[in-house]
């Protein structure tokens, strides 16, 4: 199936990804192309096969009590950041 | 012997022996990083200063007598896993100046092991692709013929230990990522199961498939280092508490009796008549040693491919949100608002392959597609699990050939995404059963290496290292090193 041009710029936005010109008729090609070839997962018969949800048998993720583990390492994850001042990570204004 | 023609075990031998220190080992290999950089572009940083300091901790200790049997062995580590105060790229523009603030577990087990690492290796982006072509940082080539592709995700990994620029390195297998390159640069490669080794401080690329293991000469080198790598950490929820076999301690067992399955769909069309050829040869070797062979098929295999490029970009959909520009990673000049600066820096951020895989994932997850893909996937994954595990009811493990053909030209599968994807045809198949499989040489094609992958059930690393280790005592494929890098 081919997606159209309004359909790759509707992921791109669903996927907060600017795309330019140039690229949205290169990603309609490849997109399209990809999901014709996953289609062909439609030709196995599965009416009864429960779907996967974790690669070993019987095992599922596990929990742990709701405790404080970590320290505050504020600064040193901040040093990382873009822009931050006083503690706070900075980000163009939301509210006018 | 060279230095570097040792492997990780003699290697030890020699420092415990006092044949050379460990800061000479560190100088040889650091030496032999730089002098192939240009040609190879294995490594995306080298982290000299620090690897002498930790060589000569090591060699304080190895002199004190308080040495492991890791102590002073130099290991480069893909650039996916974090270390602490050193830049951790993951292959990306999005991660370029991203230092990071821990180690992953896997380096600090490494470390406090008293490994020296060398530097970080490159990667395809994020972990996605098969030819280290999509790095942000530039190709990685093959060392038996620059023009050609080490594979990928872990090219560099792989070059590096192929080159003897490194005698180990870690990497990581989402679908492929260890053994592919493994088998294009004729080293050894284990693909641990799902959960065995700590996924904590390794970027996330697809959650219930990404699994760390590691590059090595030969499948005893594999033994010693993953034993220090495995095992339970309550910091990955998925990291399985189960005691951790002696890899090493179970290499000499004899292989008689052992019941080999060769994987029917493996053999079928697609796979190169002399790859075929040198696989099938080392299959001989294995009924020389006493093993039974027997043909198993699994029918819902062919179906691997189009699953996992469902599963795996739905899952890095989600993954990847967290790369926002807010922080850490890159951020565009001057954002109009709070949306432009998510687009532009993720638009920016990205190469082309993250983003299809995004916008892949995206959309199967999408309102009104998710059952038709991205359940129907879970479903066929069931299928392909089950078949596998009816397999290793007649057998103990399962054979056939890494990929369809030696190592390929840079560029010729760039243009088609699909046609990429269909490389990973034959190692796809045991990420989404969560199973351990491994990749060891097995002979050359037109002087490129030939890889024989070997599966096994949950948790069998042991008995895989050990059918590894018995092909690696009667032939010396794992010996060979590219020629421009014997000396």
């Amino acid at each position: 199936m081919a997606l159209t041009p309004e359909q790759i710029e509707s992921i791109a936005h669903l996927a907060r990804l600017k795309l330019n010109e140039t690229e949205i008729p290169a990603y309609r090609r490849s997109l399209s192309s990809i999901l014709e070839f996953v289609g062909e997962l439609n030709a196995a018969a599965t009416q009864d096969v429960a779907p996967m949800a974790h690669p070993l048998p019987g095992l599922t993720q596990r929990m742990r009590p709701d405790e404080v583990a970590e320290t505050d390492r504020r600064e040193l994850y901040q040093a990382n950041a873009p822009q931050v001042e006083a503690g706070l990570y900075l980000v163009p204004k939301v509210i006018e | 012997m060279s230095l570097h023609g040792k492997t990780l075990a003699e290697l030890a031998a020699g420092l415990r022996a006092k044949e050379f220190s460990s800061v000479e080992l560190a100088q040889t290999y650091l030496r032999r990083i730089e002098a192939s950089q240009p040609e190879l572009n294995a490594f995306v940083s080298v982290t000299e200063e620090q690897a002498l300091a930790a060589a000569r901790v090591a060699d304080a200790a190895l002199g004190a007598g308080k040495a492991g049997p890791l102590t002073g062995l130099p290991i480069a580590h893909k650039d996916i896993f974090c270390t602490e105060g050193v830049r951790t790229t993951c292959g990306s523009r999005m991660l370029d100046n991203f230092v990071a603030p821990y180690d992953a577990t896997v380096v600090a087990k490494l470390k406090a092991a008293g490994t020296v690492m060398l530097g970080k290796t490159n990667m395809d982006e994020f972990a996605m692709g098969s030819s280290n072509e999509t790095s942000y940082f530039g190709p990685v080539r093959n060392p038996w013929n620059p023009s050609l592709v080490p594979g990928g995700s872990s090219g560099g990994s792989a070059a590096a230990v192929a080159a003897r620029l490194a005698p180990a390195a870690t990497g990581t297998d989402t679908g492929g990522s260890i053994r592919q390159p493994a088998a294009l640069v004729g080293i050894t490669g284990i693909k641990p199961t799902y959960g065995r080794v700590s996924r904590y401080g390794m970027i996330a690329f697809a959650s219930s498939l990404d699994q760390a293991g590691v590059l090595t000469a030969s499948a005893h080198d594999a033994a010693l280092l993953l034993g220090a790598m495995a095992g339970f950490d309550p910091r990955d929820s998925t990291s399985v508490d189960a005691p951790v076999q002696d890899y090493a301690g179970e290499l000499e067992k004899p292989l008689t009796g052992l019941r080999i399955g060769l994987l029917k769909e493996f053999f079928d069309k697609g796979l190169d008549a002399h790859n075929e050829q040198r696989v099938r040869e080392a299959l001989a070797v294995y009924e020389k040693l006493g093993a039974t062979l027997c043909e198993v098929s699994l029918p819902n295999l062919p179906l691997s491919v189009p699953a996992y490029y469902v599963v795996a970009p739905a899952e890095c959909s989600s993954n990847l949100a967290r790369f926002d520009g807010v922080r850490y990673g890159y951020r565009c000049e001057n954002p109009r608002d709070l949306m432009d600066l998510y687009k532009r820096s993720r638009g920016e951020g990205f190469g082309a392959e993250v983003k299809r895989r995004i916008m892949t994932g995206t959309y199967v997850l999408s309102a009104g597609y998710y059952d038709a893909y991205y359940l129907q996937a879970q479903k066929v994954r069931q299928l392909i699990a089950q078949d596998f595990s009816n397999a290793f009811k007649q057998v103990d493990v399962l054979m056939g050939p890494t990929t369809p053909t030696t190592a390929f030209e840079l560029g010729a599968k760039t243009s088609d995404p699909v046609t990429m994807y269909l490389n990973d045809i034959y190692t796809i198949g045991a990420n989404l059963a969560g199973l351990p499989a491994m990749s060891v040489p097995c002979g050359f094609v037109g002087g490129l290496p030939v890889g024989l992958q070997i599966m096994g059930p949950h948790f069998a690393e042991a008995k895989l290292l050990n059918v590894a280790h018995g092909l690696q005592r009667e032939t010396d494929w794992h010996r060979r090193i590219p020629p421009g890098y014997e000396k």
